[in-house]
C-alpha cells in the first residue's frame, strides 16, 4: 500500500508545480494594484511607491516568484493584506468550517439520494423512476445561492423555525476548544451539549441548500450502478435461489454497486468545496470559499494562492483516500492492484 | 481491516449522528442578550488601528471607540429630534482644559485618566501618538496635514500633564482636526515594548490589540467574522457607557441583515440599501434615523484633462441630461437632499453642500451637444465602485439611459474594490459615479480635496485651474485670520466657478441611515459616519 | 495411429461455414435487391421520446426557449431597458411579471434574456467542444506526447476549485460575456478532453479506421472524417448538460459581481439582484427570472438524458 501511495504522490508533483505557477501568474494578472489599495484613501504617488516597496511588488516577476517558492518551502504562505493575518492560520481556521458544512451536506444528500437511486433502479421505468429523475434534476438546476436565500426567507424570516443566518454559532455561545475545528465534534468532546445544539441549528439551512444541489449526481450514479449490478449474473442466481428481495437488492447488488457511487462522492465533495463560495456568502459562513472570494476581489494575492494550493493538495489526498477505500470495500481491487 | 467490520462501524457512526439530531432548538440566553449590543454590517475591520497600513472604514470605528483624543465635540439636537455632533462646539476628552494663543495651543490633561492596562496617560504619550500620526504616512498623515499638523517639532511636552502644539500657520482647521479619529492617544510604553527595529511604531501590535484609553477595548477579534468589545470600567473621558458588551458581526448578505433586524435578532444595522431603510421606517418595527452626511456629495465626475470631457459645453450638456429626480426616487427612495434645480449657478450662501442650477432638460442638453461640436454623438465608459454598487448601480443605469438620448453611448464599468482605488489614482476614468465627504465640515476643506491644484486623489476629475486654486487658498487663509469678508467672496467665488465649469455634477447629499431596535437609545451622528458606542443604551 | 481430426468432425464444420457464407450472400442480395426502409434516426428518436414522456417534455420546453431566443425582441410588450416610474409593481394585467426597482417590465426582460443566456450556453459549449473535444480526440488517437500534454493540462485545471478558477479568470480579464464564456469553457475542458480521449482510444484500432489507413488516408483525415463524427454523439449528450451548467455558472458569477454588465438582461444577474428584494416581499423580481433559469437548465439536463437514450441506449443512467 505504501508503494501505491508513494507512486501516486510522484505523479502528482508535476500537477502541483503547474498549479503553483498558474496561480502565481493569475494573481499577478489581476487588475488592480494592491499597493494603491493599501496606501489607503488620500494616497499620494510617494506613499503608493513606499507601500509598493514595503510589500515587495516593485521587484521583477521572476524574483517575486523565487521568493514565493522559497517561502512555500518553509511552510509560509504569506500574509493576507486585507486581514493582516497569516494565510496558514486563516486557512487552518476556515478549512474545518467549510469541511464541516460540506461533509454534513454530503451526508444528508447521501441519505436521501442513495435510497432514491436504489428505488429508481429497482422500479426502473415506472412513475417512481421518472419522479426520482425529475426531482433530482430539479435540485441541480436551481442556482445554489437562490436556494439558500429562498430557504432563509421561508424558514427564518416567514416561519421563524430556523435560527438567524449569522454564521457558525450564535453570539452567546463561545466556540468550543479546538481539537478538530469541527464544532459538532469539538463540542461533544468537551461535553457541551448546548453548544452542540446551537452549532447544529446553525448548520441546518446551509446543509439543506448544499444537499439539494448534490442529490442529483449521487442519485444518478447510484441508479446507474444499481442497474448494471441488478442485471448481472450473480444477482440472477441470487434471485433464482429464492433469496428475499431485500437480500438480493441490498446485500448483493448494492454492495457491488457501491464503488462508482463512492467515486461520485469524492468528485462531488471536491466540487462542493470550491463551490461553497456562494453558500458561504449567503449564510455568513466563515469558510475558506468566502475567504478566497474576498481576497480575489481585493486583489490580495497571498490568500488566493494559499487557497488554491490547499484545494489542490486536498484534491490529491481525496483521490488517494478514495483509491484506498476501494481496496477496503472491494477486495478484488486490492488483490489485483 | 475486514470489509464487514468497516461497514459495520460506518453504519454505527451514521446511526449515532442521526439520533442526536432531534433536539435542535433551544432558546437564547435572555439575560446575556439584554446586556449585549449586536451590530451587523457587511464588512468588518481589517485592522484595529487607524494608523495602520490600508485600514478600512470599519477599522476606523474600532479606533474611535477604543482610543481617546484630546478633544471631542459636544452634541446638539437636529430639527427631526435626532442627535448629532456639534461642529462648532469642542468639549474636553483627555484634555480637561486648553488655551489657544496666536500661534500655539496649550492643553491641560486630566490627571486621573489611565490606559486599559492601568498606566496613567501622560503628555509624553500624547506627543508620541502625534509624532506617530504625522510620520506613518498614508491616510493618517495626510489627514493631520489638513489641519496644518505636519512636523513632530510642533508637538511639545511642557510637563507630565501639559502638552503644547505650535502652529505652522494660522489655520481654522487645526483645532477641529484634533477631534477626528486620527490623533488618538496611544499607550506608548506598551507599544514600544512590542515594537521592533523594522516596525518602530508598533503597527503590527496595534493592528490586533487595542492599546488605548478609550471607553471600550477589543476583547476578541476574528477577522472577517466578528469583533467583541468590552467596556473599560475606568474610563475617564466622559460618563461611563451603559453597554457592557458589544458584538459586531459581519453578515455579507443585505437581505439577511434586514431579516435579522425585522425579527429583532440584531440591534443595529448601518449599511442596508436605501429602499430597505425607507420600508423599515414605514413598517415601524424598528427605528430608522436618517441624517444628511455633512460635507458629502454623490456626484457624476468627468475627467477634464482628456478629451472629450475637456470641453466645457459637453460637460454642461451632460449636466442637463442627468435624470435628477428619477435618481432621487428610484435610487435613493428620497432619502437624500437634492443638489440640483436651484435658481442659478450663482452661489447663494456659504452653506455647503448647496444645489446648482442644472435640472433635467434634454432639449437644452442636445443643443449644447451640438454647440460643443459633438452632434454625431460619442462613446465613453461610465464607471463606479462595485463596493458602493447598491447605490451607484441604479444611478449609473438611469444616467446611461438619458445619455443615450442625447447621443452619448456610455458602457457601464463595474470596478471591484481594490481596482477602484488604482483607477482613481491613475485618473484614467473618463466618467464616474462616486461619493466624497470631508470630515471637517467646511466648504474650503471640501474644495481643497476636490478642486485644488494639488490634484489630490479625490480630485478625480484632474481639475487644475489657477483661479480656483487661488480662491481656495484665499478662503483658507482668510478663515485662519478671521477675515470674513474675503472668506465670503472667495467661497462664493469658487462655488459659482465650480458650478459653471461643472467638472463634477453634484447629484444629491445622501443621508446616513441607521436602523435601531426600538429599545436602543442614545444614537448620535458623527462626521466620520461610524457608530459611537459610548452614548448607546438598551432598555 | 490416431487421426487429429476425424473426417466426420470436419464435414459438419465445413457445412456450417458454407451455410454461413450462403446466408451472408443471401443477406447481401436481399439488401441490394429490395429497398426496404431501415428504421431511420427520426423514427428511433420518435420512439424514444414517446416511451419517455419526460424527454418529450424537455424537447417541448427546448423549442419554446429557442423561439423566445430567436423572436424575443419582437414579441416583448415593453422595452426591456426602459425605466419608468412604476417601480416595484407586483404582477398585474399590464405587467404580467411585475416591474423591477427601476420600473422595467420583468416579462420583457426575461424573454429578451433568453437570447443572451442561450448564446452564452451555446458559445461555451461550442468553444469547449472545439478545445476539449478536438484535443481529447487527438490525444486518444495519436497517443504519445500529445496524450501526455493534454493529460497534464487537464489535470492541472482539475486541481483548481473550478468555480474559483472561473472567478479568477473573469476577474483578471474583465467581466464581459466573452470572458464568461471563455472561463466556462476552460473549466469544462478536462471533462471533454477525458471523454473524447476515451472514445477515440477505443476506436483507434477499429476496423474502419484500419481500412481507411490502408486505403492511404492521412492520420489527420482519419481523425477528422472517421473518429470525430463517431465521437460526436457521445459528446452531444455531455454538451447538453454543459449548457445548463454554463447558465448556472454565469448566474453564480453575477451573484459575486463578476457577471454581465448592467443594464443587460440576463437571468442570472436578474436573480442575483432580485434576491435582495425577496426579504422585503417583492418576490417577483427574483422569482420569474429564477423560474426561467431553472426551467432552461432543467430542460437541458433532461435533454441530455433523452439524447443519451437516443444515441447510446446502453449507457442509460
Amino acid at each position: 500500500m505504501l508503494q501505491t501511495i508513494g507512486r501516486r504522490l510522484l505523479t502528482v508533483i508535476p500537477t502541483l508545480i503547474g498549479v503553483i505557477v498558474v496561480t502565481f501568474l493569475l494573481t499577478r494578472v489581476l487588475p488592480g494594484d494592491p499597493a494603491v489599495y493599501f496606501a489607503g484613501p488620500a494616497a499620494t504617488p510617494q506613499s503608493i511607491e513606499e507601500i509598493r516597496k514595503k510589500l515587495g511588488f516593485d521587484r521583477p516577476l521572476p524574483e517575486q516568484f523565487v521568493y514565493y517558492v522559497s517561502d512555500l518551502a518553509k511552510g509560509n504562505l504569506g500574509n493576507s493584506l486585507s486581514t493582516g493575518q497569516s494565510v496558514v492560520e486563516e486557512v487552518a481556521t476556515r478549512l474545518p468550517a467549510s469541511a464541516e458544512l460540506t461533509l454534513f451536506g454530503l451526508f444528508v444528500a447521501m441519505v436521501i439520494a442513495v435510497p432514491l437511486g436504489i428505488l429508481a433502479a429497482v422500479k426502473q421505468g415506472s412513475i417512481i423512476d421518472h419522479a426520482c429523475r425529475v426531482i433530482a434534476t430539479l435540485g441541480v438546476s436551481l442556482p445554489v445561492f437562490f436556494t439558500g436565500l429562498l430557504l432563509v426567507y421561508v424558514f427564518y424570516f416567514l416561519l421563524g423555525w430556523a435560527p438567524a443566518p449569522i454564521g457558525r454559532l450564535d453570539i452567546f455561545y463561545s466556540t468550543p476548544d479546538r481539537v478538530t475545528g469541527f464544532y459538532l465534534i469539538d463540542s461533544l468532546l468537551a461535553g457541551d451539549v448546548e453548544t452542540f445544539r446551537a452549532a447544529l441549528a446553525q448548520l441546518i439551512l446551509p446543509v439543506v441548500t448544499l444537499a439539494i444541489f448534490s442529490i442529483a449526481p449521487i442519485a444518478r450514479m447510484t441508479r446507474a450502478a444499481m442497474l448494471s449490478a441488478l442485471s448481472s449474473e450473480f444477482v440472477r442466481t441470487a434471485r433464482a435461489s429464492g433469496l428475499s428481495p431485500y437480500r438480493v437488492v441490498i446485500t448483493y447488488a448494492f454492495r457491488n454497486a457501491m464503488l462508482p457511487v463512492i467515486t461520485t462522492f469524492g468528485m462531488v465533495f471536491s466540487f462542493l468545496l470550491g463551490a461553497n463560495v456562494l453558500v458561504e456568502k449567503v449564510f455568513a459562513w466563515p469558510g475558506i470559499g468566502s475567504y478566497a472570494v474576498e481576497a480575489l476581489i481585493a486583489s490580495d494575492y497571498a490568500p488566493v494562492q494559499g487557497f488554491v494550493l490547499t484545494m489542490a493538495i486536498l484534491y490529491v489526498m481525496l483521490n488517494l483516500a478514495i483509491d484506498l477505500l476501494y481496496g477496503v470495500i472491494d477486495p478484488r481491487v486490492r488483490l489485483e492492484g | 481491516m475486514k470489509r464487514r467490520d468497516f461497514l459495520k462501524s460506518m453504519t454505527a457512526v451514521a446511526a449515532g449522528s442521526v439520533l442526536s439530531a432531534p433536539a435542535v432548538w433551544s432558546p437564547a440566553k435572555a439575560q446575556a442578550r439584554k446586556e449585549t449590543l449586536l451590530l451587523v454590517t457587511e464588512n468588518g475591520p481589517n485592522n484595529l488601528d487607524i494608523h495602520g497600513v490600508g485600514t478600512n472604514r470599519p477599522g476606523y470605528e474600532a479606533s474611535w471607540n477604543c482610543y481617546d483624543r484630546l478633544l471631542s465635540h459636544a452634541k446638539k439636537t437636529l430639527p427631526d429630534g435626532s442627535a448629532s455632533y456639534d461642529r462648532d462646539k469642542l468639549t474636553p476628552e483627555l484634555a480637561e482644559d486648553w488655551t489657544t494663543g496666536d500661534m500655539s495651543a496649550t492643553f491641560k490633561l486630566r490627571k486621573d485618566a489611565t490606559f486599559h492596562d492601568g498606566t496613567p496617560v501622560t503628555a509624553k504619550d500624547v506627543k508620541w501618538s502625534f509624532d506617530r500620526a504625522v510620520t506613518v504616512g498614508g491616510f493618517p498623515t495626510v489627514q493631520m496635514k489638513a489641519g496644518s499638523l505636519e512636523k513632530p517639532e510642533q508637538f511639545v511636552v511642557d510637563d507630565d500633564h501639559t502638552f503644547r502644539i505650535d502652529f505652522l500657520r494660522k489655520d481654522r482647521l487645526t483645532m477641529p482636526d484634533l477631534a477626528v479619529i486620527v490623533p488618538g492617544i496611544y499607550n506608548s510604553a506598551l507599544i514600544k515594548k512590542n515594537a521592533s527595529e523594522k516596525d518602530p511604531w508598533g503597527l503590527e501590535y496595534t493592528k490586533s490589540n487595542s492599546a488605548g484609553s478609550g471607553a471600550y477595548r477589543v476583547a476578541s477579534w476574528k477577522p472577517g467574522v466578528e469583533v467583541v468589545y468590552e467596556r473599560f470600567e475606568n474610563w475617564k473621558g466622559g460618563p461611563l457607557p451603559k453597554l457592557k458588551r458589544i458584538v459586531w458581526r459581519t453578515i455579507p448578505s443585505a437581505g439577511n441583515r434586514r431579516a435579522l433586524m425585522e425579527r429583532g435578532d440584531a440591534d443595529v444595522s448601518f449599511d442596508l440599501p436605501a429602499k430597505d431603510f425607507a420600508e423599515l421606517r414605514s413598517e415601524g418595527k424598528v427605528n430608522v434615523v436618517s441624517t444628511p452626511i455633512g460635507n458629502g456629495i454623490y456626484y457624476l465626475g468627468m475627467n477634464v484633462k482628456n478629451p472629450p470631457f475637456d470641453n466645457e459645453k459637453l460637460r454642461q450638456a451632460v449636466a442637463y441630461a442627468v435624470p435628477y429626480q428619477k435618481i432621487m426616487d428610484a435610487a435613493m427612495f428620497k432619502l437624500a437632499k437634492p443638489m440640483f434645480g436651484a435658481a442659478s449657478n450663482q452661489a447663494q450662501s456659504l452653506e455647503w453642500p448647496q444645489p446648482h442650477g442644472y435640472d433635467t432638460d434634454l432639449n437644452k442638453a442636445k443643443a449644447l451637444m451640438a454647440e460643443a461640436g459633438f452632434g454625431e454623438g460619442i462613446d465613453t465608459t461610465l464607471s463606479f465602485d462595485l463596493g458602493q454598487g447598491v447605490v451607484s448601480e441604479p444611478i449609473a443605469i438611469l444616467i446611461q439611459e438619458n445619455l443615450k438620448q442625447i447621443g452619448i453611448n456610455a458602457t457601464i464599468n463595474k470596478v471591484p474594490g481594490a481596482n477602484w482605488r488604482s483607477e482613481m489614482a491613475k485618473k484614467s476614468l473618463p466618467m464616474m459615479v462616486n461619493f466624497f465627504s470631508g470630515w471637517l465640515d467646511y466648504p474650503e476643506y471640501f474644495f481643497f480635496w476636490c478642486y485644488h491644484g494639488q490634484n489630490a486623489i479625490f480630485n478625480t476629475m484632474s481639475y487644475v485651474d489657477p483661479d480656483m486654486t487661488a480662491m481656495i487658498d484665499g478662503a483658507r487663509k482668510a478663515a485662519g485670520e478671521g477675515d470674513w469678508k474675503t472668506y465670503d467672496k472667495d467661497v462664493k467665488g469658487f462655488v459659482t466657478k465650480a458650478f459653471n465649469e461643472v467638472p463634477r455634477i453634484p447629484l444629491f447629499q445622501p443621508y446616513l441611515n441607521v436602523a435601531l431596535q426600538k429599545n436602543i437609545g442614545g444614537y448620535c451622528y458623527w462626521f466620520h459616519r461610524q457608530l459611537d458606542y459610548r452614548s448607546l443604551s438598551k432598555a | 495411429m490416431n487421426q487429429a481430426v476425424s473426417p466426420e468432425k470436419v464435414a459438419p464444420a465445413a457445412e456450417i461455414a458454407a451455410a454461413a457464407i450462403a446466408a451472408a450472400t443471401v443477406q447481401a442480395e436481399t439488401k441490394a435487391a429490395s429497398p426496404a426502409p431501415q428504421p431511420s434516426i427520426f423514427h428511433h428518436a420518435r420512439y424514444v421520446i414517446g416511451e419517455n414522456p419526460v424527454t418529450g417534455l424537455a424537447f417541448a420546453i427546448f423549442l419554446l426557449i429557442v423561439i423566445c431566443a430567436v423572436f424575443g425582441p419582437w414579441i416583448v410588450p415593453y422595452d426591456p431597458l426602459a425605466s419608468n416610474e412604476a417601480t416595484l409593481a407586483p404582477p398585474s394585467a399590464i405587467h404580467w411579471f411585475g416591474t423591477d426597482q427601476l420600473g422595467r417590465d420583468i416579462l420583457s426582460r426575461v424573454i429578451v434574456a433568453t437570447r443572451l443566456d442561450l448564446a452564452i450556453a451555446v458559445a461555451s459549449v461550442a468553444l469547449v467542444f472545439l478545445l476539449g473535444g478536438v484535443s481529447g480526440v487527438a490525444a486518444g488517437f495519436f497517443g504519445g506526447w500529445i496524450d501526455r500534454l493534454v493529460g497534464r493540462l487537464a489535470d492541472t485545471i482539475m486541481a483548481f476549485p473550478l468555480f474559483v478558477l472561473a472567478m479568477g479568470i473573469v476577474a483578471a480579464l474583465g467581466n464581459s460575456v466573452t470572458n464568461i464564456v471563455l472561463a466556462t469553457a476552460i473549466i469544462n475542458f478536462p471533462l471533454y478532453a477525458r471523454v473524447a480521449r476515451a472514445e477515440a482510444n477505443t476506436r483507434r484500432n477499429a476496423g474502419y479506421v484500419l481500412a481507411a489507413r490502408l486505403s492511404g488516408n492521412t492520420e489527420m483525415r482519419i481523425l477528422l472524417a472517421q473518429i470525430l463524427p463517431n465521437v460526436m454523439p457521445i459528446m452531444v449528450v455531455q454538451m447538453s448538460l454543459t449548457m445548463g451548467y454554463a447558465i448556472l455558472n454565469a448566474a453564480g458569477l453575477s451573484f459575486i459581481g463578476l457577471g454581465v454588465r448592467p443594464p443587460t438582461a440576463e437571468w442570472g444577474i436578474m436573480v442575483a439582484e432580485g434576491a435582495a428584494f425577496m426579504v422585503s416581499g417583492e418576490w417577483w423580481i427574483a422569482f420569474f427570472p429564477g423560474a426561467a433559469l431553472v426551467l432552461a437548465v432543467f430542460c437541458f439536463n433532461l435533454l441530455g438524458d433523452g439524447l443519451r437514450d437516443i444515441v447510446d441506449p446502453q449507457r442509460r443512467t
